[in-house]
Formats: C-alpha cells, structure tokens, sequence
C-alpha cells in the first residue's frame, strides 16, 4: 500500500492528479462488498475540495495532507453528511457542525471518501453491533478460507477499509481498544492517543472520560502525518490538553540518541496463546537487535482493569445516550404520552448492546450501588494509573499483544464477557490515559495477522512513533 | 397560628446569576427573547457538544460566598443529575453535587425583637432546564430551551425558620444582597429568584417532623400564603390522629392550597456523577481576594454607614437600601457634599417616591433628573424657596425635566428674605389687628401663627417664614 508520502510525491510530480486519485479510491471502494462505509462522498461531492486541492499543488504549497483520501468513523459529526453512530437511532440525522478533529483535516486539504461502518454509539470489539450489518476483516484463515472474519471493533469499518486499501487512512477513536485492536486484527497500525490530545468535540460520546480520536494507517509514518493534523488543542474540550504538540514525524524512521528500555509486563502473558506467545518473543528479537534493554515489569492491578472499564464506560455512556429521546432529532417512536414516546424510542433506536450497556450504567450508578461499583472503580483506576506510572520510573516503553486472539468468524462470539475479553490488554492503556499503538507483527498459524502494543507515556507519542517505526523496519510485514 | 405547634422551615433558593451568557455555553442568557432564540449545538444537547465552563459564573459565586459569609471551596466538582424531560435536552442536568463551590455560610435577619442568624448549608452552581408549555394547546406540549443552561446558584439553609415572617424577612435580605453584589437581577416575576419551601411542623422538644416540600414559588405573598395553608394543614392531619406523607407539592396560586406533585416512593434516583466532560473548579485564594476587592458595600453596611455618620433615622435609612438603586440614587444627590444627607433623604422618601410610586416608575426612570433635583434641594437648603414652592418645583422637574433655577426665575417663586420688603409686608399686616396684639402681648402665642399666615398670604406663599416670624415678634414686643 502507498504511503502518504508516496502518494503526496506522486501528486506533487503530475504523475496522478487529485481527481484521478480520489476517482481509484472512490471506484474501489463502491466496488467493495466488506461493509466497510456507512456512506461514501462521491467525486461530485467532493469536487470544490478536489479543485482547490489540485490547485495548491498546482502552485506547490500543497498542505499536510493535501488531496489525501481518508475514511472517517461514522462518530464524527461532518457537517451535511449523514452522522450515525452506526444507530437506527440517528440513521437520519446530519449535523450542522464539523468536530474539531474532522476540522483539522479539512484544514489540511484532505478529502473525506465517506463515513466507515463501526459498532454502535463504538460498543463493541467485532463490528456485528452496526445497525447497518457487520464488517467483514479482507484476511481470510487460510485453513478455512471459506469463513468470514470480524475486523474487530468498534473502529471494525476503518480498520477493514484500510487494510482492504479502499482509503489511505482512517481516524477512528478508541474507548477501550478501539482502534488497536481492530488494528491488530486488520494486520494495520492503530495509534491511540494520550487522553487530551486530541478534541472529543463534536465527536458522538461514548464514555466522556476515555475516548479519543486516533489514526488507522497503513504504517507509523502516515500515522505520524494524521496526529500531526487532528491532534491541537481545542478551548471548546475542557479536557483537551493545551500543551504545546511537537512535529510526530521528526522521530520517524530516526535511531534514538540515548538507551531505551522496554518493559514487559509478565502479568499480561500468564494465560495467552501460543500465537501471541510468538509475536511477543519474536519482537523481544528484534528489540534486541535494535539495541533495546527489555526488563521485566509486573502491573499488580491488571485483573481488575476489565471489570473496573465495564463500570465506568457504561456508567458515562448510560449518562451521554439520554439525549437520544426522540424529541429534538434521530429516531421516534410512537407513543401518547412523553414517557411512551422516551421507551419507544429507545427500545426501538438502540440495538441490544447499547441497551445492556445503558443498564448496566444506569445499574452502577443507582442509589445504594454507586458506592460499590462506581466509586470503588474510580478508586481502581486510580491505582491503575499508579501502577503505569511506577513501572514509567524505570521503562521508556512498555510492550504487550494487542489483542489475546487472531480474528474470529462473524457471529461466533454470542455471549458478551468472551466479547469484551477481547479489550484485556488495551482496557488498562484507556484507563490510565495513556497513548499506546498497535503494530502488525507476524501473522498466526492460520495466516492472520496479528499486532503488538507499544504504549508510552503520557504526551509521548513522538518517542512512541519513533519506536513503533524501528520495529516496524524490524518486522517487515507490509513486505 | 396553632400556639401547640412549631414550624421548622429550611429553604433552597435559585437564583439566576446575571452574566452575558449560559453556565456552559455561549448563548446569550437573557429573558423575554423569542421562544427558542438563545440556543446553540450546546443548550439542545446535540450529539458530540461539550460544556464549556463560563468562569464568570464562578466570580460571582465567590462574591456571594462572601457576601453571605460562606466559605468558599478551593475544589468543587460538577457533577451530572441524570433524569428525563422534555425540556432536558441532554438527559441531566449539569449541577454540584458531593463538593459544592461554597460551604456553611450565614445571614442575619431582623424579627420583631431579635437579630436571628440563619445558618446556610451550602450553596452550589447549576444549569437551569428548559421550559414546557402544557396549557395553549389541548393537544401539544411546546418546548422553550431558551432557560436551559441559565446559571443558577441554589442557596440552601439548615431548618433555621419558625415562621413565614422569618422566611420573608430572610428572601427580602437575601434578594437585597444578592442585587447588591450585581449577582442577580432579582427579579422575581421573571423568576430570577425562586424559592423551594421544607416545612414541618413538630410540638415543642419533640423531635422533628416529616417534611414537605413546596416546589418552585417565585413571590414572598405566595410563598407566605404556602407555608401558612401547609403549616394548618399538617397541624390538622396530625390533630386528627393522621401522618404526613413525605411529598412534593405544588402550590396553586388559584386556589391558595398546596397540593401534591410527586410521593416519596416515586422520588427520582438522580444518579449524581461527576460530569467527564468537565475538570474540577480549582479556585486559587488571589482569585478569590481579587474578586473580595470588587465587591462594595453591601447594605448592612451601608445601612450603619447611613445611621452613624449622616445622622439618618434608621427608618428612613432602611428604606433607602432596601434596594441598590435608591441608594446609588441617594448618595449621588449628597456625593457633592452641597446638600445635608438628612434633607436629601427626607425628600427622597417622600416626595420623590411618592410620584415614582403614583406614576408606576422605577427610580432609574429618574436618574437623568437627579442633578437638577440636586440644585433644587440646594435652593431649599439655602432657604432660597419655600418647602411648599419646592414640592411644586419638583413635580415640574420629575415631569417635564425643566431647569429648577429657570421655573423659579420664570415663575416669580424666589423666597423672599429681603427684610425691608418682609418688615413693609409685616407693618401692613399689623394695621387694624389692636385686639390680636393686645392678645399676643398678654400670653397668647396662638395669634403669632395667625400673623404669619397673614403674611406669607401676602407674600402669595414666597416669604420666608422664618424672617417673617423674627420681624414679627421683634414688632410685636
């Protein structure tokens, strides 16, 4: 697959032009039969933006991502283009506004293609919570070719559309996992950000306290190119962070001028498979070869992580879903009084996942439940968030799977908890705020690709890039 | 009253914080616009908005924590209070929970014989909803948002009130400082303030009774006509053997009766959180000794001020601050120091507010006079025109905004102190009058007002009857 770069140096020497780009992409995603898009902006749509992006190279000031065609989540509001959340809920709703994120590559002369598939209101690790199908992953199991593979979730459309090459890049956003391991299960890179960098404004919320918007690329550079671009402070978050954003792309590819230490956290691999088990010691190789110390670290809050996630996110999703009532816009039911109105609308507009989350939120944060469960999984998280930053005192990086499986076949996984195993090891990287990313690593014993995390600490996605883009060197796996 | 029983009142008060614009959002925060005009992406909880905090909205909770001697939190939380309404576009209301921005404070108030201190729990900023209009169709409900987001600050006291009187005498202060610290207009038609009644009632050195509470009033003459219905009907409930239910009313002003809204056992479960979408409020203490320094005189003060060093009666005084605008308008009269505080006052109380009253103004409608009002209170300080010829002049000028110099040239109404002309006025009035002179001579002081009025009647009113009664007695002798 092309990288930005690439693709930038062809536009920029009239080997392609911007139209013609946009055009192979468009064509090969309508062609497409993954499900990956929600919606996608046809060249007529985007032509003003296709004109004057071809304009600037025309006269070589060409922008950061000028002419770049991206998938964007199905999460982000884009003004005048249908915004779903993948929900029968606001299947018609088109907001009058752009999120800051979105802003930022419009901004930036790249063209959006359309609106990836994803789980709905992003609950979900496998994308078959869409209200509009699953997404099929393009890996096929070699020893059973003839089964269809989740992507995973919920970012499952941006993951699959880029691994598929029908966009350049996707910007997905990440709760609890959900742009690593999709990532992961696509054989794609997936960065999530530190919590704070980038704008959640305008961004459909799922739970306030953890998402964030992140890059789903074909490799470290192009995801150096996006968090450069969506990646600015925003007076409109209170909780986006104002601290100054360094140049992502200056570390890429570059060996580092001082020791580095990588931690691996032997509480993480107690139960995984020998897959994963493989990828972590065939990293360790390359670590080694990269002249990278590797310590052993041990995380005491790890078992917690999971259980203390599926306190918090439901308790604020259950919070920032009470808009969707039926009364101002997205989906009503009928009903003759208000109350009617509220359940139909809701029972109708959610699909179940989102409904048992809801509850389960509404549940922890009940009267004579709050103590035990909400408060208490604050309490957890803080303690998490100790345990990373102990384990900083002494690593640069930390390394762990991605994810304890390859990709599994749409509609195997019924029931929930084996679902949200999926999110083990990216839950507590959420939890504690800190950006980590998901690398392609290998492939499994069926030829599924599989990734590994890198997480660093907080605000330090430039050394984090850097490191990704030495081992990506070391892994070779777009080769 | 029931002299057996004792009422035990506690009190929430919202009151509307006077700012440009919501608590979160950057919409105008303004009342009587268009239904739906002030509302953004914000305020109708469109999917991906954020709050964002209005730091003004925090100043001027800091200057209330002052003003009512609160402490005031170098941390407080906002937290979100999740329920549905038509009118509550994102599900919860954004209020201050489990650390509110200010903590035990008190007001003092006057009853009949003492200063009584009404101790303050808390008090906490949060968002106002909207507004449902049930009642101008037979089919529809209508929505305003244009309220939703407003700043409110809800204010609540312990159960420190035994009577209306008390509950009164406290919103009337309370109403008074809040307006005077420019935190709240204060206007209650528009609900500016309004008030949440608790009321008990429990026989002496019992233990407390169960409470009820009475929703959303926005008038002193309904809130005291509430609490008096309430007050008889729980002592009736419990005369007659019964109990009081725990319930939320609703008082209804067509009938004057409370009734019940909600029951105990249909009491929301608001599933208070901190709201992540917003950081704690830090409040530094330069913050908040900034804010100490703008915050002025606040009655009490002013009310001492006026009393000790102007030398005002305090009745007098008291009606002067009772609101901020009467006293700004009264110290502008002195502020040149041309005119005697007590002058200035008395006119100001009677006069003054007496056509204010008549003509259904407020005393800004007025401000633009208050100079020539001074020049008139100057000329009757010097004794240039007569008490009665000033009130004349007083209406010319609150009417028809004329020059008080001009009118009394124009009119010929100068006093007249001249004692040549007084002592020729005096000598012809005395002519004919034997009998009355012989009567003055020989005791009778009675007489001496009867030639005054003579005099001034000759002077048509100008004369100044303290010249005339000097001559007259000194003539008389």
């Amino acid at each position: 697959m092309p990288t930005i770069k690439e693709i930038k140096n062809q536009l920029s020497n009239k080997n392609i032009s911007v139209q013609e780009l946009y055009n192979v992409y468009y064509d090969k995603a309508k062609k497409s039969k993954l499900n990956s898009f929600n919606h996608l902006l046809d060249p007529e749509y985007n032509k003003e933006n296709i004109n004057s992006s071809q304009a600037r190279y025309n006269e070589g000031k060409d922008l950061s991502l000028d002419g770049i065609p991206l998938g964007i989540k199905d999460l982000f509001c884009t003004k005048g283009v249908p915004t779903t959340a993948s929900s029968k809920i606001l299947e018609k709703f088109i907001p009058e506004y752009e999120s800051h994120v979105t802003q930022n590559l419009l901004n930036d002369g790249s063209l959006f293609l359309g609106k990836n598939n994803c789980d709905e209101f992003a609950m979900g690790s496998s994308n078959e919570t869409s209200f509009f199908g699953p997404v099929i992953n393009p890996w096929k199991n070699k020893n059973n070719t003839d089964s269809q593979l989740v992507p995973g979730g919920s970012s499952g459309g941006s993951a699959s559309a880029v691994a598929e090459g029908i966009c350049v890049a996707s910007i997905g956003t990440d709760t609890g996992g959900s742009i690593r391991q999709p990532a992961s299960l696509c054989g794609v890179v997936g960065l999530k950000p530190t919590f704070g960098s980038c704008s959640r404004w305008g961004v459909v919320a799922f739970a306030s306290s953890l998402d964030q918007a992140g890059p789903i690329t074909n490799s470290v550079e192009d995801a150096a190119y996006l968090l450069n671009s969506i990646s600015s402070h925003d007076p409109n978050d209170s909780t986006c962070s104002n601290h100054k954003r360094e140049n992502f792309l200056e570390g890429v590819g570059k060996g580092f001028d001082r020791p580095i230490t990588v931690g691996i956290p032997s509480d993480y691999l107690k139960d995984i498979n020998s897959d994963i088990a493989e990828q972590i010691e065939n990293t360790k190789k390359h670590l080694s070869k990269l002249n990278v110390n590797i310590v052993d670290v041990e995380f005491t809050t790890t078992d917690f992580a999971l259980s203390t996630y599926y306190i918090i996110a439901p308790a604020e999703a259950s919070s920032n879903l009470a808009r969707y009532d039926g009364i101002r816009y997205g989906y009503r039911g009928c009903g003759n009084t208000l109350e009617e109105i509220y359940v139909n609308s809701r029972s109708e507009g959610f699909g179940e996942e989102v409904i048992r989350r809801i509850l389960i939120g509404t549940y922890v944060l009940s009267a004579g439940y709050y103590d035990a469960y909400y408060r208490k999984a604050q309490k957890v998280r803080k303690l998490i968030k100790n345990d990373f930053q102990r384990i900083y005192n002494e690593v640069d990086f930390i390394l762990t799977p991605t994810t304890p499986n390859e990709a599994f076949q749409i509609g195997e996984k019924l029931d929930p908890i084996s679902m949200y195993m999926n999110d083990i090891f990216t839950v507590p990287t959420s939890l504690a705020g800190l950006p980590a990313i998901s690398l392609p690593s290998g492939l499994s014993k069926n030829g599924l690709p599989l990734g590994i995390q890198l997480i660093g600490n907080y605000f330090q996605e430039k050394s984090l890039l850097q490191m990704a883009s030495l081992l990506e060197k070391e892994f070779c796996f777009n080769e | 009253m029931n002299n057996d029983w004792e009422l035990v009142i506690g009190l929430e008060v919202h009151a509307q914080l006077k700012t440009e614009s919501k608590l979160f959002s950057s919409s105008p925060n303004q009342f009587g616009s268009d239904p739906n005009s002030n509302v953004n992406f914000i305020d109708a909880g469109m999917p991906g908005m954020l709050p964002v905090m209005n730091s003004g909205c925090i100043e001027k909770a800091i200057k209330t924590g002052f003003a009512l001697n609160f402490q005031i939190n170098s941390y407080s939380v906002f937290e979100r209070k999740n329920y549905f309404y038509a009118d509550l576009p994102q599900g919860y209301q954004i209020s201050q929970f489990e650390y509110p921005i200010l903590t035990e404070g008190f007001v003092e108030i006057e009853t009949e014989n003492e200063v009584k201190k009404i101790r303050l729990e808390r008090a906490h900023l949060e968002q106002d909803a909207g507004k449902s209009i049930h009642d101008i169709d037979p089919k529809y409900s209508f929505i305003d948002l244009n309220r939703v987001g407003t700043p409110l600050l809800e204010i609540v006291s312990y159960p420190d009130f035994n009577s209306a009187d008390e509950v009164i005498s406290y919103l009337t202060s309370l109403r008074q400082i809040l307006m005077y610290i420019d935190v709240c207009d204060g206007n209650m038609q528009e609900g500016s303030l309004r008030a949440d009644v608790n009321l008990s009632v429990k026989k002496p050195n019992a233990e407390l009774g169960t409470r009820c509470e009475i929703k959303n009033m926005n008038s002193f003459k309904f809130i005291r006509q509430a609490i008096e219905y309430e007050s008889k009907r729980q002592i009736q409930v419990l005369e007659s053997g019964g109990k009081i239910d725990q319930n939320t009313l609703l008082f209804d002003t067509s009938t004057g009766e409370t009734r019940a809204m909600r029951s105990k056992e249909f009491a929301h479960d608001y599933r208070y959180f901190p709201d992540p979408d917003l950081l704690p409020v830090h409040i530094a203490e330069d913050q908040i000794e900034k804010v100490k320094s703008t915050i002025g005189e606040l009655p009490q003060q002013k009310l001492l001020r006026y009393v000790n060093e102007f030398k005002l009666e305090k009745d007098i005084a008291k009606i002067i601050i009772s609101e901020k605008a009467y006293a700004e308008f009264f110290e502008n009269l002195i502020s040149a120091k041309l005119i005697h505080p007590k002058l200035a006052a008395s006119w100001l109380v009677g006069d003054i507010f007496s056509f204010i009253k008549e003509k259904d103004l407020q005393i800004v409608d007025i401000a633009d006079k208050s100079s020539k009002i001074i020049q008139l209170l100057e000329m009757i300080e010097k004794g240039t025109i007569s008490n009665k010829v000033a009130k004349d002049i007083l209406i010319e000028i609150l009417q028809k905004n004329k020059e008080p110099v001009l009118l009394v040239k124009e009119l010929g109404l100068e006093q007249v102190s001249d004692n040549e002309e007084l002592e020729r006025i005096v000598e012809e009035a005395l002519i004919g009058e034997e009998d009355n002179i012989k009567k003055f001579q020989s005791g009778s002081d009675r007489v001496l007002g009867y030639f005054v009025g003579k005099c001034l009647k000759a002077t048509k009113g100008k004369g100044n009857p303290k010249v005339i009664n000097d001559l007259l007695i000194k003539k008389l002798k």
